[in-house]
């Protein structure tokens, strides 16, 4: 398991815009550099990544090699009801982690 | 009479300030200034928004490992004897290297916190610069963010310090470069397209953009002997712990800013 870092304002009020940030630590190997025997590193990226409220998909993101190692994705929503926010990172090698966060609107 | 008077005891307090100025640096170098001053707006953002900084992916695996306990055949993590690290280890890093009486040597956090492992855990150490390793060290040298570097005072370290200055100015390597080459005489200037920092060690263990990780004091320096083509000191050697004595001996005063960001 990835170690990951998740911010969201424990509250809000109805109809604030309010920023969810979220970090994981993974290498984001872009399959185009050589290691230290001279050959090809394989390609191991997060390929996509979600966030869902109450099983409502909210805002995802598509990842490529070039983005940097242990990737910063924050982005903007709007609170409309308390609930909970799933994230989901999935990759190469089988990558799939999800976390969650609650959300509570006042 | 008033101004004129008034004005004397500002230019004599002045005075005074720049004497103790003079006290604490040699002549003719430049005030400290940490690598952090000289970064760009976005990164300096980066280091102190403590979600941006991915150097606390490596202080959240700290902590998880400091209270972790099934880690040796004592049984015992690290808070059952430290307690919140909080508190016990606040201000830790900011006097390290230190001397160890067992052992009689100077050591630097990362071989204390292996020292801790094998004589009260009873648990293997863990190997330089592996991911465990930095990431206690990282988590440790977190607690003292902000405080004040403070070199450790020990009589016993005052040789070893000596021996680490001496290294800093010794020229090595085919560049036939010393440190003080670069990070005393042309520090402010530029490298390539990069800034020459005054090289202070008051942020490590780093997170630095090059590595795409975090790294110790004991890499980067391995990295700049490698940049002057010298054969880099032993991982464990006396040198290298001397170099660290000397560097902290350099930075004091400057504050903990673990993890710092670096590009």
């Amino acid at each position: 398991m990835a170690r990951t870092l998740i911010q969201v304002p424990p509250t809000a009020k109805r109809g604030d815009v309010v920023e969810v940030r979220t970090l994981i630590a993974h290498t984001m190997e872009t399959g185009y550099r050589a290691g230290s025997d001279g050959r090809t590193l394989p390609r191991d990226i997060i390929r996509r990544f979600s966030c869902r409220f109450n099983d409502e998909l909210v805002f995802s993101a598509e990842l490529h090699p070039a983005i940097a190692a242990n990737p910063y994705i924050a982005f903007a929503l709007r609170a409309t009801a308390s609930g909970k926010l799933t994230f989901s990172w999935e990759g190469d090698n089988g990558l799939s982690q999800t976390e969650s966060a609650t959300l509570t609107v006042t | 009479m008033t101004m004129r008077a008034s004005r004397m005891t500002f230019g004599g307090l002045l005075a005074c300030a720049v004497l103790s100025a003079f006290a604490q640096q040699p002549a003719g170098v430049p005030a400290r200034r940490s690598g952090f001053d000289g970064m760009s707006a976005s990164l300096q953002a980066m280091q102190r928004d403590d979600l941006q900084n991915p150097g606390m992916l490596w202080v959240a695996d700290g902590e998880a490992s400091w209270n972790q306990a099934d880690v040796g055949g004592a049984g015992r993590s690290c808070a059952s004897c430290h307690g919140d690290a909080r508190h016990s280890m606040r201000g830790v890093a900011s006097r390290y290297p230190d001397w160890d009486p067992v052992d009689r040597q100077p050591v630097d956090l990362a071989q204390r916190i292996n020292r801790c492992r094998v004589r009260h855990q009873a648990a293997a150490p863990w190997p330089n610069d592996g991911k465990e390793l930095l990431s206690l060290e990282t988590f440790v040298a977190h607690q003292s963010r902000g405080q004040p570097l403070q070199p450790s005072g020990a009589p016993a370290l005052v040789e070893t310090r000596a021996h680490g200055q001496a290294l800093y100015t010794q020229r090595i390597g085919q560049l036939n470069l010393s440190c003080a080459t670069c990070h005393d005489a042309l520090a402010g200037r530029k490298l390539a397209g990069s800034p020459i920092p005054q090289g202070h060690a008051n942020g490590y263990p780093i997170y630095r953009l090059e590595w795409q990780a975090v790294g110790s004091l004991r890499r980067r320096i391995r990295n700049c002997m490698v940049g002057v083509r010298a054969e880099p000191f032993a991982p464990d050697s006396a040198e290298m712990v001397a170099l660290e004595l000397y560097l902290a001996q350099r930075s004091a005063g400057l504050p903990v800013e673990t993890p710092a960001v670096r590009p």
